[in-house]
């Protein structure tokens, strides 16, 4: 178990040090860096310790599809950089009362689990069972059946959030010309030609 | 030391959500990266959800982890398109320049 150890430390350490850098970074765009490398370094523990779908999924999802969304509204917005990244030299009473709540949920945290008593069938991690069906198999053995209508609900929120997306940046543009369909449709002979009898010698004015 | 039990996941967990809640209180740069720390909030739950179920031997955790990155990646989309629409009304997405519910 010594090989899972050491993996363990590295990818949580490049973890905990990228996730620091994204909440302290002075440039918007370093800090979506380290939240890509934080992603994958999570997901390298997922998939390390078992989880090899969603770890996968991670990185699919979040490296390619979310951090990427916010790279692209980083550079969109021009807002990169800025003066000062911190409550620094200015009277603000957010920073103990916040300072205060952070360190007081870490230390809850940490003193729950590491008191904590576990169950003797929670397993460590050299009595980890492989069962024979991989766990991709696993996942949708049950989430296909028991879990259908969460899937399905998750599906909805994903439409729903495309649409919202979609109708919260739609923006019309004045004097941009665009086709009218029902226009061009509609239209009939007796509307659109007209006939003229031309006169000799004096021709057809064409444009009114 | 040697041995990785489900402590250490949880004890990742924690640190990784105490440094997203710090990054929510203590910024002053843009809603961009407040955002990024929703999402390392969620990326430790997700952390906690995946060991307790790969150390109980129970594969439903890895199913409500599925369900959180759904939300997740709902919420980056809507949030992100706030943003962009606020940033194109007011012009600056500063967390000081915006006052204007006088929160």
């Amino acid at each position: 178990m010594l090989v899972h150890s050491i993996f363990f430390y590295f990818f949580s350490v490049i973890a905990i040090f990228s996730s620091l850098m994204v909440i302290t970074s002075r440039n918007t765009v370093n800090s979506v860096f380290f939240l890509i490398l934080d992603f994958i370094s999570v997901g390298c523990l997922f998939i390390m310790v078992g989880a090899e779908f969603l770890g996968m999924i991670i990185l699919i999802v979040y490296v390619g599809a979310v951090a990427v969304l916010f790279l692209f509204v980083v550079m969109m917005l021009n807002v990169a950089e800025q003066k000062q990244s911190w409550f620094i030299g200015k009277k603000s009473t957010h920073i103990p009362t916040g300072l205060i709540v952070s360190v007081l949920i870490l230390l809850e945290l940490l003193v729950v689990v590491g008191g904590w008593k576990y169950k003797d069938n929670v397993m460590s991690s050299s009595t980890l069972e492989l069962s024979n069906i991989s766990n991709t198999h696993q996942l949708g053995l049950v989430m296909y059946t028991d879990y259908i209508l969460y899937f399905q609900l998750a599906g909805i929120i994903l439409l729903l959030s495309m649409i919202g997306a979609i109708l919260l940046t739609f923006r019309q543009r004045k004097g941009v010309k665009k086709q009218s369909y029902f226009n061009q449709i509609s239209r009939n002979p007796s509307s659109s030609i007209e006939l003229k009898e031309a006169e000799i010698n004096k021709g057809v004015k064409i444009d009114d | 030391m040697i041995e990785i039990g489900l402590g250490h996941y949880l004890s990742l967990g924690a640190i990784i959500f105490f440094l997203g809640v710090i990054g929510i209180f203590l910024n002053r740069k843009n809603i961009i990266v407040i955002l990024m720390s929703i999402e390392l909030i969620l990326l430790a739950v997700n952390i906690n959800l995946i060991s307790f179920s790969i150390f109980s031997g129970d594969i439903v955790g890895q199913i409500f982890t599925m369900l959180i990155l759904t939300v997740a990646a709902a919420e980056a989309a809507i949030g992100l398109a706030i943003i962009v629409i606020y940033y194109r009304n007011k012009g600056s997405i500063r967390v000081e320049d915006i006052h204007g519910m006088k929160g």
